[in-house]
């Protein structure tokens, strides 16, 4: 019966799982952000050494599954599954993040920096207070848009044995199996990814549109 | 205690070098069959999404947003753990080909719609002024210039789509994640299998990430 699945001790099961799913998401975005900013302006330097060795970096993470990512953290390392689960997301979009955050500096004009060198900025003062702020602006939606990605990628870490939103989901699905309880289930997880991530993605595109209004 | 990447590890993979072709060829015929879906799909509701009919716009918006905001991982599951309820059995490979396909098409169709609105409307205006028909028009007029916009961000879909057949790995779909993560976990020869596997993925991958990259340095100049 359905009815069975209406209590709450099973909604807060599910909703420690999408804590578990949120928990992961923000330490691996706030992390990936940081390892994502150095690589991104490692790359766009073009310094001999550091520039290439973070496209060597970025190249050989974004050409490989996530997936192996979070076999390998978990299985190579000692680490604690939760934790294994971060590293591997981090490592995973920080790659991603970097080309993001590249893809912002390269959106500001050259005539930026030369008109900011001319006005006897050094290249630090020109970086800081010039193009970070332009580059900042133009790199919100696509960042907001990775974290819609992050958060449905927590998912594969179910893959380990994490107990995340999708992991609590799969539980619960063994213990009620009947035909409309399975759909149920599935309806609620789907629904609980799309209430965050549609929350996510309505922000994404309202900033977008702000930013294409003030563009000039 | 022998190090992870203890020579006898790497010949006992080599000696099992079939167990990883099996599962390369399953990853490359799922990401073949699963980007000819994802294409397709995206055309379709790519050019639906900026067709003057708002019941083809709105149903567009609907695929988009659900398959967009909803994890491929739990599509998938569903596709092996819900629809046999429903009395419908679909072999793995199949579940891969349409997991990928329908949920890469949903990024495929936005990239897709996305583009066309970025051709100014005067184009079309213009087109209809010398009697091409709304078809005529997009067919000959709006799609080519579009084309040039929406390339790169497809072929980097095609990068993604690759990577993510890895889903299959989760419900036992036979493709090189999963039997990357048997092998490996039947003999714990963990560095060389996890190394391998990603060397081969590369290989799929970063031809065509390269081939974006330089797509996207031209659709910058022709601008």
């Amino acid at each position: 019966m359905i009815q069975d699945l209406f209590n709450l001790d099973l909604a807060f099961f599910l909703l420690d799982g999408l804590y578990i799913t949120l928990k992961i998401a923000v330490f691996s975005i706030i992390l990936s952000v940081f390892f994502g900013t150095l690589l991104g302006i490692a790359q766009f330097s073009k310094h001999p050494v550091y520039g290439r060795l973070s496209t060597l970096l970025i190249d050989a993470i974004r050409n490989t599954p996530l997936l192996l990512f979070i076999l390998a953290a978990r299985f190579t390392t000692s680490l604690q599954p939760v934790n294994s689960g971060i590293l591997a997301m981090t490592i995973f979009t920080s790659a991603i993040m970097a080309e993001i955050i590249r893809g912002g500096l390269n959106s500001v004009h050259k005539g930026q920096w030369e008109a900011a060198r001319s006005q006897g900025l050094s290249y630090i003062q020109t970086f800081v207070h010039i193009i970070l702020p332009q580059a900042f602006r133009n790199m919100i939606p696509p960042l907001l848009s990775q974290c819609t990605t992050v958060i449905k990628d927590t998912s594969f870490i179910w893959a380990i044995g994490v107990e995340d939103l999708t992991g609590k989901g799969m539980i619960i699905m063994g213990k009620y199996g009947s035909t409309a309880q399975v759909f149920t289930i599935f309806g609620t997880i789907a629904g609980l990814y799309f209430i965050v991530n549609y929350a996510l993605s309505l922000t994404a595109r309202y900033q977008q549109k702000r930013l294409a209004a003030r563009s000039y | 205690m022998p190090g992870p990447f203890a020579g006898f590890k790497w010949q006992a993979l080599f000696q099992d070098w079939q167990v990883f072709g099996e599962g390369f060829l399953t990853t490359i015929t799922v990401a073949a069959l699963g980007l000819l879906l994802a294409l397709s799909l995206g055309i379709i509701f790519g050019m639906m999404g900026t067709s003057p009919n708002r019941l083809l716009r709105q149903l567009t918006r609907g695929y988009v947003e659900f398959f967009q905001n909803t994890p491929l991982v739990i599509q998938v599951i569903f596709l092996y753990h819900g629809l046999p309820h429903l009395g419908i059995m679909l072999p793995v490979f199949s579940i891969g080909v349409l997991g990928v396909g329908v949920y890469h098409g949903a990024y495929i169709a936005e990239t897709i719609r996305s583009g066309i609105q970025a051709v100014p409307r005067g184009q079309l205006e213009s087109a209809y002024s010398q009697g091409f028909s709304y078809w005529q028009g997009m067919r000959h007029i709006v799609l080519p210039q579009a084309k040039r916009i929406v390339l790169p961000p497809i072929t980097n879909q095609a990068v993604s789509l690759i990577k993510n057949t890895s889903v299959l790995a989760m419900v036992a779909g036979g493709d090189l994640m999963y039997h990357a993560d048997s092998w490996s976990s039947n003999n714990l020869y963990y560095g060389p299998a996890y190394i391998v596997t990603g060397l081969l993925y590369l290989s799929l991958c970063y031809p065509l990430a390269q081939w974006a990259r330089h797509l996207e340095k031209e659709a910058e100049i022709s601008l």
